[in-house]
């Protein structure tokens, strides 16, 4: 193996003009502020102008092998899109240097370049052009992009009278067609439908596992970004947070994405004289560490703290796990006696829900102590949310689709 | 310094600020496919897209023609210094100007409209103004076809100077490209300069001699009026077409000039490149 990217002291600034609306300027302003500059003498310092230096990227240093499937990954505004640019050279950066070997395409967006009114025929031409195919290659490989995109029928009628997935596979299949050395890919899998997505998935894994070439990859879905590669960068504010073996790098990020780590804590000037109440509720994993957001394979543990001041036959803690929208998706109880009562009549236990079982999404809790017959004690509803993350379950590439909320492992037979 | 230069050897490709110069006019090169490609898609859209397409870029000059042959012969009684027919000899001037000042309006809006180019996939962008330079060559030589409709016309035979006219045609390209790039750089920075550049051609027509012969331009005035690049080109034009006389020493300074919008406009472009997909 061998060092394919080197990237030293890597920054990247924009200046922020926080006067226009505009992104860009207008001559007319500029003019006009030239003349409002020599007339108004008393102004003649004026610095009504809040320019503000923002770093998107600040001394990132990373160096890439021949032949690795890096995710880039980091919430929105991590400097993940500006990295991309850099290494794409659609823009230049403002300090440090980046080395690379070999021939480079990016693909940040499907599609770049086509033209509506063109066939579609003459766009896998214009596009694989803009790619930085030679006219070479793309003959070579035209009858492949051609099958893959499935659009034999449709080769000769503008891309204006395509069906978007029709025109996505069209450009999908281009560019997977390149064969750069290295590839960069935005983000691109989140548009068609699953099947294609699948094949896209498929193919991105076959240009880099099997032929060698290295890619780097940014995405939002986890479960894709685990399945497809090997290494991470975990980009934050323009800093890289961490980079490593992918496992590591996404349970970092889940946990680093712990903004709401909102556990209940019982409020005493809310107290109405509950001789039985829930103190606290909060998430943890299997280490004790407070968190929300979880890996699928990770066990969630509710760590709880119950006031018992009066002992009532037959009193249990039920905990509700619900999705985002309320539905209910399972409930567990437990008896109090279970468990023992110190000093100061608290009870303190936990319980771990088991790993790789609820499905990657939102959920929160619902506590409750009751009696026989359903005297509720205490109730807190909506209470710890917390996030499934998919970290490569059979279920990666659907997520925004819903399969459920409980993913069965279940062995299958041959009859 | 010496070790990290032969260090940086090992590499294909170093990316630092204000790097991008070394491996640029190499890049240029390695990317004329996507030149041609490009050109190919401005010319294949533009006369897909209109109604009237190639038949636009013959009706437009002949009109024009018509009208100013009317009014600078005609009604203004205009001095026409060669033995060839007035309106041959405005329609010797209205070629290149048509191409100067569509070639003008299409480079200084291509950038802008090419912005999702711009912002997804790296390539110098000098090959955009030039592409879009390219297609106005194309209605070039439709209209082309009418001047040679109208030589049948008036039995007219040019002259042996017309084997010149490549190079008056490469000039009037050059000239386009260089106040183009300038402008089409300026576009990015100040959205609203492309309000201007409709102005610029309407007044550039006022002062180019294109419904008049540069001849009633009075000897003292020559050299400041050969300041207008397209002077010269126009003067070339009909000395190759009609073998008018050529005042060599306007055309040099056209010359001149030319090629100092060309250097400026390459200049200025390059400069402001690095910032076009921060800008657009």
């Amino acid at each position: 193996m061998s060092k394919i990217i080197e990237v030293r002291g890597l920054s990247k600034s924009y200046i922020l003009n926080h006067e226009g609306k505009e992104s860009y300027t207008a001559l007319r302003d500029v003019i006009a502020q030239k003349t409002k500059k020599i007339f108004s003498f008393s102004n003649w310092k004026s610095t009504n102008k809040t320019k503000e230096e923002f770093w998107a990227l600040k001394d990132i240093d990373f160096e890439i092998e021949q032949g690795d499937r890096v995710g880039i990954i980091g919430r929105n505004g991590a400097g993940k899109s500006t990295l991309l640019k850099i290494l794409s050279r659609i823009t230049e950066p403002t300090n440090g240097s980046i080395k690379i070997k070999g021939r480079i395409a990016s693909l940040l967006e499907v599609g770049t370049g086509f033209h509506p009114e063109l066939s579609g025929r003459e766009n896998i031409y214009l596009n694989g052009a803009i790619l930085g195919m030679s006219r070479a290659e793309i003959k070579k490989h035209f009858d492949a992009i051609v099958d893959f995109a499935e659009v034999e029928k449709f080769l000769d009628t503008p891309v204006k009278r395509y069906s978007s997935g029709m025109y996505v596979r069209l450009a999908f299949a281009v560019a997977a067609h390149l064969e750069p050395e290295i590839l960069i890919v935005d983000e691109v899998l989140a548009v068609g439908d699953a099947q294609f997505q699948k094949k896209c998935l498929g193919k991105m894994e076959d240009v880099s596992k099997n032929e060698g070439r290295t890619v780097l990859f940014v995405s939002h879905n986890m479960g894709v970004v685990s399945k497809l590669c090997n290494k991470g960068i975990l980009l934050n504010k323009g800093k890289i947070e961490i980079d490593g073996e992918i496992d590591h790098i996404i349970q970092n990020y889940v946990n680093f994405n712990n903004l709401t780590t909102e556990g209940y804590y019982y409020d005493q000037t809310k107290a109405n004289g509950k001789s039985n109440f829930i103190k606290t509720v909060v998430l943890k994993n299997s280490e004790n560490h407070t968190k929300s957001d979880f890996t699928f394979n990770e066990k969630v543990r509710i760590d709880f703290v119950l006031n018992i001041d009066e002992e009532i036959p037959n009193l249990q803690i039920g905990i509700g796990i619900q999705d985002k929208l309320q539905n209910r998706v399972s409930t567990i109880l437990k008896s109090i006696t279970y468990f023992n009562k110190n000093d100061k009549n608290e009870i303190h236990g936990f319980v771990d829900l088991p790993a790789s079982v609820i499905a990657p999404n939102y959920y929160s809790l619902v506590v409750a102590i009751w009696a026989k017959d359903l005297v509720i004690n205490d109730i807190q509803e909506n209470i710890c949310p917390f996030r499934i993350h998919d970290n490569g379950s059979d279920f990666a590439l659907y997520e925004g689709y819903d399969y459920g909320s409980v993913i069965l492992n279940p062995n299958w037979y041959n009859a | 310094m010496k070790t990290t230069r032969s260090n940086n050897e090992d590499w294909d490709l170093v990316l630092e600020s204000g790097r991008a110069d070394r491996h640029y006019w190499k890049d240029l090169w390695r990317y004329r496919e996507l030149f041609y490609i490009l050109s190919w898609r401005d010319i294949k859209v533009r006369y897909k897209q209109t109604v009237l397409g190639a038949a636009w870029s013959i009706i437009r000059p002949l009109l024009t023609t018509i009208i100013f042959t009317i009014v600078f012969s005609k009604i203004a009684k205009l001095d026409n210094p060669g033995n060839a027919p007035y309106a041959l000899m405005v329609f010797a001037g209205m070629l290149p100007w048509q191409f100067f000042s569509n070639a003008l309006s299409e480079s200084s809006n291509s950038l802008i409209g090419n912005a999702n180019l711009i912002t997804k996939v790296y390539f110098p962008r000098l090959i955009i103004p030039a592409s879009s330079v390219i297609t106005s060559l194309v209605d070039f030589a439709i209209s082309f076809m009418i001047l040679i409709v109208m030589m049948f016309w008036y039995h007219y035979i040019p002259s042996w100077h017309i084997v010149f006219l490549p190079v008056f045609i490469i000039l009037a390209f050059l000239c386009a490209f260089g106040v183009g790039l300038y402008l089409t750089a300026v576009n990015v920075k100040y959205r609203d300069f492309r309000y201007i550049i409709p102005f610029i051609i309407q007044f550039g027509l006022y002062i180019t001699p294109v419904g008049f012969s540069s001849s009633v331009i009075g000897e003292k005035w020559k050299l400041l009026y050969a300041l207008n690049p397209m002077v010269g080109v126009i003067d070339g034009f009909r000395w190759c077409i009609l073998g008018d006389p050529l005042n060599w020493r306007s055309f040099l300074f056209s010359f001149v000039v030319i090629v100092i919008f060309l250097i400026i406009g390459i200049s200025y472009f390059r400069k402001m490149e690095k910032s076009f997909a921060d800008n657009i």
